[in-house]
């Protein structure tokens, strides 16, 4: 079997694919995972979203040969992460789930070490130092201790780390945890930008909002297992109920008389509450709905104070998929979320 | 294959690189070191000097050989805290993902920790000088004595990166550190002459490694002669690295379990 056949024939980036088959790993009675199949292409952003204790750290030290599986076998750029190991190393960066820096060195001296460690050379180990440190916003603490540093910029410092040897598949475990949000908006900014190089970025993240904004294609692990996987549209068509045309009567004692006008254009389960004076159906055709509710109210002379299309959300279907919700949203999340649209 | 010995060397000086930044950066590892092993060879050679009897001999020149000894075995306990710290912070884990090679990672300690026991050990010579104390034998005897001392570290050390890498976390590794090295520091020929303890002391201190390598130091630098002890502290040496080296990789493989 040839590792590097792409599904995609668009896809042009050469041989970062991950393959995953029947991986399992127990710790004593803990079965961390049970039988994970995956497979990711080149180039592309992979989001593998689950709540905590689901098995996500467990399948990326499995990925970056640091663990084991006790069954089941994985290629990363077509090589075996046992057999292959060293070849898997070479072309794969890492940025665990908490910052790994060498406290006692610079920021600097840690770039260069790992560089060396990459095998770049003195005086190239140097000058990537000096550009990660630049695009991280790091210079002006690059010969400050790493001992120093605040969360936010051992995170960072952790992540410039990973990104030393260019490596053509980034995995990164939880990146956004704990960062503010300026710094989580950076850091997606270069998530898109390996992609864009051809690189691949497997990443694992809590926050629905986050596979959905970054991932080409999500995978949902739960119970150390994956149980549903797509892009982020393919997941809300399957498995988080249909878009929803909703409405708000400006005259709420209207509401039979819009019940009886939409009933034509409208399927069966219309929901409404009646206190409220607000109707919803589902309307798989999107937009289009839109006018045609319009013209049916204008029809019969109701007026409308509200009117809109209710998008599914990754949340809508990780309720649905695993019959509980997914963590919750720490602060700087939320502050996000009000951020941006 | 040439290319992999170079990158190997290259890896391993890379770590120990690293680990010497520590010991300097972290007045703890090695100032402080320095400072406590000088500070206790003054106070013994000025406040026990006069009132202990060693047949004739100068006291600094009965004990400084020891001291040396002594100064090696203690500072082997820093390295297994070094190495369970990498541990217990998940440093090991970026280490583990990056392609250098596997054994670098211990081996850059045992490099580093070799020339902090040659600056310790140079160190105490020079305020040994100092305090009077002479290399009696002449250069040779006194430069092999060094070196031997420098292997026993060396091996030691090996035994301090199998117990770090086995606790995986720093003050555990400081208290196995410690229980292993005070009997073999005082339940031996350093402090005092074996036929002065009990006999079944006696019977422990005429195995324990540090009875042969301080007397051979004793005998080099005396300029008398060796006997049988430098064989023996080769042996043992030869004998640790062979058991603690391999038990000390099989763990580093063995944390991907
Ligand atoms: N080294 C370990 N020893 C014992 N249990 C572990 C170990 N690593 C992970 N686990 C357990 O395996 C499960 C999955 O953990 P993990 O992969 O860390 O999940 P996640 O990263 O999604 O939070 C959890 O129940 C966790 O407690
Ligand atoms: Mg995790």
């Amino acid at each position: 079997m040839s590792v590097t056949a792409q599904s995609d024939p668009e896809n042009t980036c050469p041989n970062a694919f991950i393959e995953v088959a029947g991986v399992a790993k127990t710790f004593g009675k803990v079965r961390a995972l049970a039988g994970v199949n995956l497979e990711v292409e080149p180039g592309i952003v992979f989001a593998l979203l689950g709540p905590n204790g689901s098995g996500k750290t467990t399948l990326v030290k499995v990925l970056t040969t640091l663990l084991r599986p006790d069954t089941g076998t994985a290629r990363v750029g077509g090589f075996d992460v046992i057999g292959q190991a060293s070849e898997v190393r070479n072309i794969i960066g890492l940025a665990g789930q908490y910052p790994a820096v060498d406290e006692n060195l610079t920021g600097r001296e840690n770039l260069e070490m790992i560089g060396r460690l990459y095998h770049l050379g003195r005086g190239r180990a140097r000058d990537r130092a000096v550009e990660l440190l630049d695009s991280f916003d790091l210079s002006d603490v690059a010969n400050r201790r790493a001992k120093t540093y605040s969360g936010g910029l051992r995170r960072r410092l952790d992540l410039a780390a990973a990104l030393v040897a260019n490596p053509p598949i980034l995995f990164l475990d939880e990146p956004t945890t704990g960062l503010d949000p300026r710094s989580r908006l950076n850091l997606w900014e270069i998530i898109k930008d390996q992609a864009k190089q051809c690189n691949s970025v497997f990443l694992t993240t809590q926050y629905l909002e986050e596979a959905d904004r970054l991932a080409d294609h999500i995978a949902i692990i739960d119970n150390g297992a994956i149980i549903q996987q797509g892009t982020s549209q393919e997941l809300k068509d399957c498995c988080g109920g249909e878009t929803h045309v909703k409405m708000r009567l400006a005259d709420r004692t209207q509401m039979q008389k819009a019940l009886d006008a939409l009933r034509e254009i409208a399927p069966e389960n219309m929901y409404q509450n009646p206190e409220m004076g607000e109707i919803s159906f589902p309307a798989p055709d999107g937009t289009a709905v839109l006018s045609t509710v319009v013209r049916s109210l204008d029809a019969v002379g109701v007026e409308l104070a509200e009117l809109s299309l209710k998008e599914p959300t990754l949340d809508d279907v990780f309720l649905a998929i695993t019959g509980h919700v997914a963590e919750e949203v720490p602060e700087t999340d939320t502050s996000m979320k009000s951020g941006s649209g | 294959m040439l290319k992999n010995v170079s990158q190997t060397i290259s890896d391993i000086g890379v770590m120990s690189q690293r680990d010497i930044r520590r010991y300097f950066r972290l007045p703890q590892l090695l100032i402080t070191n320095i400072i406590l092993n000088v500070v206790l060879l003054l106070l013994f050679n000025y406040v026990f000097g006069g009132a202990i009897q060693t047949g004739g001999v100068a006291y600094i020149q009965y004990f400084l050989p020891g001291f040396l000894v002594q100064s090696v075995v203690f500072g082997s306990t820093q390295t297994s805290v070094g190495i369970s710290e990498d541990l217990s912070k998940g440093l090991i884990d970026r280490f583990r993902s990056l392609p250098m090679a596997r054994s670098a990672f211990l081996s850059g300690r045992v490099v580093a920790d070799t020339l902090r026991y040659l600056i310790l050990v140079a160190l105490m010579i020079a305020v040994g000088y100092a305090a009077g104390f002479r290399f009696q034998g002449g250069f040779f005897p006194a430069f092999a004595g060094v070196w031997l001392i420098i292997l026993f570290g060396i091996a030691l050390t090996w035994v301090g990166v199998f117990i770090g890498i086995s606790v995986k976390d720093a003050e555990t590794a400081q208290v196995a550190g410690f229980v292993w090295v005070f009997p073999l520091v005082f339940a031996s020929s350093l402090y005092v002459p074996i036929e002065t303890m009990p006999s079944w002391l006696q019977a422990f201190a005429n195995i324990n490694p540090v009875t042969p390598m301080v007397d051979t130091i004793r005998a080099l630098s005396w300029g008398t002669s060796i006997s049988s002890s430098l064989w023996k502290i080769l042996v043992w040496d030869l004998g640790i690295i062979l058991v603690c080296l391999p038990l000390a990789l099989r763990r580093y493989r063995l944390l991907a379990q």
